[in-house]
C-alpha cells in the first residue's frame, strides 16, 4: 500500500502510540484487501460494547494519547450506576462497562452511546465517505442515505476515526457495489414488522450479498427501513441492498447492476414471511419480561407504544422496557409518552442494549420482543418475537398464547 | 519414520512468528463458540467440536459471527493464553484481521499452494508471517 510521508511518520510513532496503533491496524486490513492507498472519511460511528475486546482496544488508544479527528459516535454500553439498583450486576464487568465509557471520552468520541446515530447524532450525506460499524447502520448508511462505508468492526471504525482515513477497498469502490441478487417481493408488506420478517427472510436465502429488490409497492418509512437493515445482517451479512426507487444509489434495477446479470435470482412470498414468523417461536405461555428497542426505539416507535399503553396496566410480574437513545427520550419525555409508559408500569431507558452484560438477570428467563436480533443473541432462555401489539397485550396479561 | 519438510509463500497480513500442531477446519470458525477456559471448540454441529485450539496453527476457510462475539472470543482466548499460535485463512474480512490484531496472533492468507490439500491435521507448521513463508513437516511411517 502506498504510505504519505505524514502517514510513515505516524507508523514510525512520531505522533504518539495511540495514532500509531490506530494507523498499524488500517494498514493490516489495506494488505488483506490489497488496497492501493488510504482515503479520507468525514465522520465514523465505532460499535462500542462493554466488553473485554472493546476496552482493550479503546484504552489502548486513549492510553497512547489519540484524540477522534473526526466526528465518531458510539454505541450502546450502559450506565452502571443505573443497573446497579435493579440487578446484581458483577462488580468486574460494571468495571469494565465503565471504563469502556471512559475511554471513548477520552479518545473525544461522540457520547451518543446510540445504535441509529444516522438518525441524529451522526449523520452522513450523500456521497460521503465514511467508516461505520454496527448492523443496522452499515446497511443504512449505504444504501439509504448513499454515502460509502465497508461492514467495520468497532476497533477498524474507531481507528478509522482517529486518522481520519480508511483503506481503499470494498464497498469504497464503485464496482463492489454492485448488486448481487434479484430479490423479487411478491409478499404484502403492511407494517414495520413485515419489514423486519422480510430483512430476516433476505439475510437467510442470500447469506453474504447486495440484494436488489424489486416489487416493494410504497415508500417504506425509515423505521422499516432500520427494521430491514438490522435483521438481513443478523440472518446473513448484507452491507447494501438496493429498492430502486425508494433508495438513493440506483434508481432503475439495470442501475443496480451495474448491466451485469444477477447471481441468483430469488422470490419472496407471504409464505415466506409466514414460516420466518413461525421459526421465531420458541415458547408460548407466561413472559417474565418484555424487550423492546432492538435496535433502539425512535420517537415515533416511543409514541406508539405509549399510545398503545395508555390506560392500561402491565402485570407486576411482567417487566417492561423500551430501549432508545438519549435524545429520543429527551422528546419523548417532552411529549408525556415516558410518563404514559411509566404509569402503564414500564421503563423507557437509554444507553444500552439487550447484548449488554447488565441483563444479566434475565439468563433464565422467558422473553418477548418484537425483534429477532434481541432474540438472537440468546442473553435469556426462550424468547417469543411478535409484533408491538402482541408485546403490550402479553405485557398486560402476563402470557402469551 | 521419515520426514519431509516443504517451504510455501504465502501473504502477510498480521506479522510475527508462530508454531504448532496445524488444526484443520473446512468450517469457518467463530472464535466465541469455544471455552474460553480451555480452548475446546463447543459449538455442536461443527466438524471440530470438542477438539482444542489452544496453540495450535490454526488453517480454516475464514471468520464468521458478529465482530463483537468474534473478536471478544478470540482475546478472551488470549487472556487465558489459550489463542492459536497463528492463522491461515482462505478468504479473509476485516473482522478476522482486527481479531488477529489486538491479540497479535500472524495471519497470513494466499497461500502459494492449496492450504487444505497440503497441511493435514497434526502436521507441525511454522508461520513466518514477517517472511511470507509457511513451513509444514509432515511425518510418514
Amino acid at each position: 500500500m502506498h504510505l504519505t510521508k505524514e502517514e510513515e511518520r505516524i507508523l514510525k510513532g512520531e505522533l504518539g502510540e495511540g495514532t500509531q496503533k490506530a494507523l498499524e491496524l488500517l494498514v493490516a486490513i489495506g494488505d488483506a484487501y490489497d488496497a492501493e492507498e488510504m482515503i479520507p472519511i468525514s465522520r465514523a460511528h465505532a460499535a462500542s460494547s462493554g466488553q473485554e475486546g472493546d476496552l482493550f482496544f479503546v484504552e489502548l488508544l486513549a492510553k497512547g494519547g489519540a484524540r477522534c479527528k473526526v466526528p465518531t459516535s458510539t454505541n450502546p454500553v450502559y450506565d452502571i450506576k443505573y443497573f446497579k439498583s435493579l440487578f446484581d450486576v458483577p462488580k468486574y464487568e460494571g468495571d469494565v462497562a465503565r471504563r469502556v465509557m471512559e475511554a471513548y471520552e477520552q479518545v473525544g468520541a461522540i457520547l451518543s452511546w446510540s445504535c441509529i446515530p444516522y438518525l441524529a447524532e451522526n449523520i452522513p450525506l450523500y456521497g460521503e465517505t465514511v467508516a461505520f460499524s454496527e448492523s443496522s447502520a452499515t446497511p443504512y448508511v449505504n444504501s439509504v442515505i448513499g454515502a460509502k462505508t465497508n461492514r467495520e468492526a468497532a476497533q477498524s471504525a474507531l481507528a478509522a476515526g482517529v486518522i481520519g482515513k480508511t483503506p481503499k477497498y470494498g464497498l469504497h469502490i464503485r464496482e463492489n457495489r454492485r448488486g448481487t441478487h434479484l430479490v423479487k417481493v411478491e409478499a404484502a408488506l403492511e407494517d414495520e414488522f413485515d419489514y423486519t420478517l422480510l430483512g430476516y427472510a433476505v439475510g437467510k436465502k442470500i447469506g453474504y450479498g447486495i440484494p436488489v429488490l424489486t416489487g416493494i409497492s410504497r415508500q417504506p418509512n425509515t423505521e422499516e427501513l432500520i427494521n430491514f437493515c438490522a435483521m438481513s445482517n443478523v440472518s446473513g451479512a448484507v452491507s447494501m441492498f438496493y429498492m430502486p426507487g425508494f433508495t438513493v444509489e440506483a434508481s432503475t434495477v439495470e442501475e443496480a447492476f451495474q448491466g451485469d446479470k444477477p447471481k441468483e435470482t430469488i422470490t419472496v412470498i407471504d409464505n415466506d414471511l409466514k414460516r420466518v414468523y413461525e421459526e421465531m417461536q420458541t415458547t408460548s405461555g407466561k413472559i417474565d419480561f418484555i424487550m423492546l428497542g432492538c435496535p433502539h426505539y425512535t420517537l415515533k416507535q416511543i409514541e406508539e407504544a405509549a399510545r398503545l399503553l395508555k390506560g392500561k396496566k402491565i402485570r407486576k410480574d411482567v417487566s417492561f422496557w423500551i430501549n432508545t437513545t438519549a435524545t429520543a427520550k429527551t422528546v419523548a419525555e417532552r411529549m408525556g409518552y415516558v410518563d404514559t409508559i411509566e404509569k402503564a408500569g414500564g421503563h423507557v431507558v437509554v444507553d444500552t442494549c439487550i447484548d449488554e452484560p447488565c441483563w444479566i438477570a434475565y439468563i433464565d428467563k422467558v422473553g418477548m420482543t418484537d425483534s429477532p436480533k434481541c432474540a438472537y443473541y440468546r442473553r435469556f432462555r426462550e424468547a417469543v418475537v411478535s409484533r408491538l401489539e402482541d408485546c403490550v397485550e402479553a405485557a398486560v396479561k402476563g402470557r402469551w398464547k | 519414520m521419515k520426514q519431509s519438510e516443504i517451504t510455501l509463500k504465502c501473504h502477510k497480513i498480521i506479522g510475527g512468528y508462530g508454531e504448532g500442531e496445524a488444526l484443520v477446519s473446512h468450517e469457518p470458525i467463530c472464535f466465541y463458540l469455544t471455552d474460553p477456559k480451555t480452548g475446546v471448540i463447543r459449538e455442536r454441529t461443527h466438524e471440530l467440536f470438542g477438539k482444542n485450539l489452544a496453540g495450535k496453527v490454526l488453517v480454516f476457510p475464514s471468520g464468521k459471527a458478529s465482530s463483537v462475539v468474534q473478536i471478544d472470543g478470540l482475546y478472551k482466548l488470549a487472556t487465558h493464553n489459550l489463542a492459536p499460535k497463528a492463522l491461515i485463512v482462505k478468504d479473509v474480512e476485516t473482522v478476522l484481521v482486527v481479531s488477529a490484531f489486538l491479540v497479535k496472533v500472524p495471519l497470513v492468507d494466499r497461500l502459494e499452494k492449496d492450504p487444505f490439500k497440503v497441511i493435514s491435521m497434526g502436521n507441525f507448521v511454522k508461520v513466518d508471517a514477517e517472511k511470507g513463508r509457511v513451513t509444514i513437516r509432515k511425518s510418514n511411517f
